[in-house]
């Protein structure tokens, strides 16, 4: 693009970028934290340690995020203050990340479609305006990639293994599915933060999204589930009933006991 | 590979690498015995003694059980931990005691047992873990202590079998009691924190201690008085010091350090020998440890139930990564079973 144009780039004001960046964040270190409860539990002592990984990149991604997102706001709020300190209506995670684990088929679903998103999202953040952010987004898009090696790994496996696995994958797929209109229709945010050049252009997420879910679906034996559009808004703040309690079980400790350092 | 009765195999290889026929049975142990005395290393093709064979399979199965089932009074804690820093470690922590897991079972596959069988032992329970793990964790601190003490007396266990004759077990060992003092030392870290942190991380932390000392001192098996299995195992080097030394090393390893965080020791008789240099701890109330063992302890049930609910609610998992590397060829095989 020419310097003249660049130059024309309307600036996203401190409340956006904060507001962006914690989307971001948020579905990390969500997604991370109900990935988490899987450890000890998991069909087998690999699906146990991957999971684990998994979650520990997650993790990992959202404390670089939330503390990017801390500088921006510029209150002094850390990465503990942000994960800890704020209530559900505050979290700005995609919904189809807080959903809870069900069963290994339904985990494998939401991060398959989880992955491919996040995979596309930071590929193309790599190319950022903010500097930080295309930082981060680099270390994370290579982790992404990982990811969505093993969840289409396993949703092929699991769509085209037994008769029992193959309803099971379907009835999941099914069943999540409406959460992935949030991830692929932008909102004003959306849309103003490619304008500005930081976040990346929805509708090329959109089609990479849609392309290479399609594949995985085909290679699982899953037909394509029709897109109803549904009423998420996690970006947003409008979030579903588990994230309540996810966020009950991951706070009480520092609310219960404010003010020390652990 | 998700068959049961792979057990049958374990002592199938018994014998194989040598002639049979030629040498009679006690040239052949003292063969045997002469290599372990000589330090030489007996790997998984070398002849070996029934007995000896057993007998490490049962120990090595039942620390391998010990590591997975451990992953669960800690994995407890993983969606409370209170910041992400101690989330991202307990999360690293409790995989490190899966992987430990892993080598232990390949360890024991090397034996001629799977770990399919290994495991269907335990659900059924058959098999044996560390009572330890049979205690409720109820407050973070327990996360500490738990690093600090129950890792602590696991790498006083198993420093000593890096050099045990066996060669698998032994260079397992070797990498998990390098991870485990990296958990000592961040258990030990936590309860530091706490110690130093509002009156009411102090008393939580020594509430901790005041549960998990003496089963941590449990820990180390019953006094050698009562121990059936150590004049053997210390001959074949598959223990090389006794339950009451090892106990001992650490109390005074460990009463130290609990002085240092400004925490008591929950042990009124405890006293400092000066002429021996060691500090003697009072009477262990061996019936809460044989009750534990007997499946009485607080959390024996759940423990077990965790471990049969994850168990069967992945078979079908398991089952489709079969069907589908059967329909796919191996290179597609995810082989992933037990
Ligand atoms: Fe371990
Ligand atoms: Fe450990």
């Amino acid at each position: 693009m020419s310097t003249a144009i660049a130059a024309e780039r309307p600036q996203a004001t401190v409340e956006e970028r904060f507001e962006y960046t914690l989307r971001l964040a948020d579905t990390s270190l969500v997604a991370g934290q109900r990935l988490a409860e899987w450890l000890g539990h998991g069909p087998a002592l690999e699906e146990d340690l991957a999971l684990g990984n998994i979650a520990l990149d997650l993790i990992g991604q959202a404390r670089l995020l939330l503390a990017l997102a801390g500088r921006i706001e510029g209150r002094g709020r850390d990465e503990d203050a942000l994960a800890f300190w704020r209530d559900a209506g505050q979290f700005r995670n995609v919904s189809l990340a807080e959903q809870p684990n069900g069963d290994f088929g339904q985990t494998i679903v939401r991060q398959c479609l989880l992955d491919a998103w996040q995979l596309e999202t930071y590929a193309s953040l790599a190319g950022s305006l903010d500097a930080e952010l295309a930082d981060i987004a680099k270390k994370a898009a290579k982790e992404c990639r990982y990811h969505w090696r093993y969840s289409s790994g396993w949703l092929v496996r699991l769509g085209d293994g037994t008769e029992e696995s193959h309803r099971r994958i379907g009835a999941a797929m099914q069943d999540l599915w409406r959460f992935t209109d949030e991830l692929l229709t932008p909102d004003g945010l959306d849309a103003r933060m490619a304008e500005c050049g930081i976040g990346p252009p929805p509708a090329a997420v959109r089609e990479r999204w849609e392309q290479r879910v399609a594949g995985v679906l085909e290679e699982a034996k899953l037909p394509l589930p029709a897109r109803p559009h549904y009423p998420w808004h996690g970006k947003r703040g409008v979030h579903t009933e588990s994230l309540g309690h996810l966020l009950a079980t991951m706070q009480h400790l520092p609310r219960t006991y404010p003010g020390v350092s652990w | 590979m998700l068959g049961f009765g792979m057990y049958t195999q374990a002592l199938d290889s018994a014998g194989a690498a040598e002639p049979q026929g030629d040498v009679d049975e006690v040239a052949r142990l003292e063969r045997f015995q002469a290599r372990i005395d000589r330090d030489e290393k007996i790997e998984p093709k070398d002849w070996m003694p029934a007995d000896y064979r057993q007998a490490l399979i049962r120990q090595i199965a039942q620390h391998a059980h010990s590591e997975v089932v451990g992953m669960l009074p800690e994995g407890n804690w993983i969606s409370r931990a209170p910041s992400l820093r101690r989330k991202v470690v307990l999360i690293a922590k409790v995989q490190d005691e899966g992987g430990h897991g892993m080598y232990l079972y390949s360890a024991a596959e090397t034996l001629g047992v799977s770990r399919a069988a290994l495991i269907e032992q335990l659900l059924a329970g058959r098999a044996k873990y560390s009572s330890i793990f049979n205690y409720p964790t109820l407050t973070w601190a327990d996360i500490g202590a738990i690093g600090w003490l129950v890792d602590g007396a696991a790498i006083m266990n198993q420093i000593p079998l890096c050099r045990c004759s066996y060669g698998p077990y032994a260079r397992a060992m070797v990498r998990i009691c390098k991870e485990e003092s990296f958990h000592q030392r961040q258990g030990y870290e936590l309860m530091l924190t706490l110690a130093r942190g509002s009156a009411a991380q102090r008393a939580m932390a020594q509430e901790a201690l005041n549960r998990w000392w003496w089963p941590s001192l449990m820990m180390f098996g019953p006094s050698d008085a009562h121990s059936v299995h150590t004049a053997q195992s210390m001959r074949w080097k598959i223990k090389r010091f006794s339950n009451d030394e090892l106990r001992q090393k650490f109390i005074d390893v460990t009463v130290p350090q609990a002085q240092y965080l400004g925490l008591t020791v929950p042990d009124p008789e405890l006293r400092w020998d000066e002429p021996a240099q060691h500090y003697r701890a009072g009477p262990i109330d061996w019936s809460e440890f044989q009750a534990v063992l007997e499946g009485g302890g607080p959390c024996n049930r759940e423990r077990l139930a965790a471990r049969r609910e994850a168990h069967e609610a992945g078979r079908w998992v398991r089952e489709a990564a079969v069907a589908y590397a059967e329909k796919h060829g191996a290179h597609a095989e995810p082989a992933r079973s037990g």
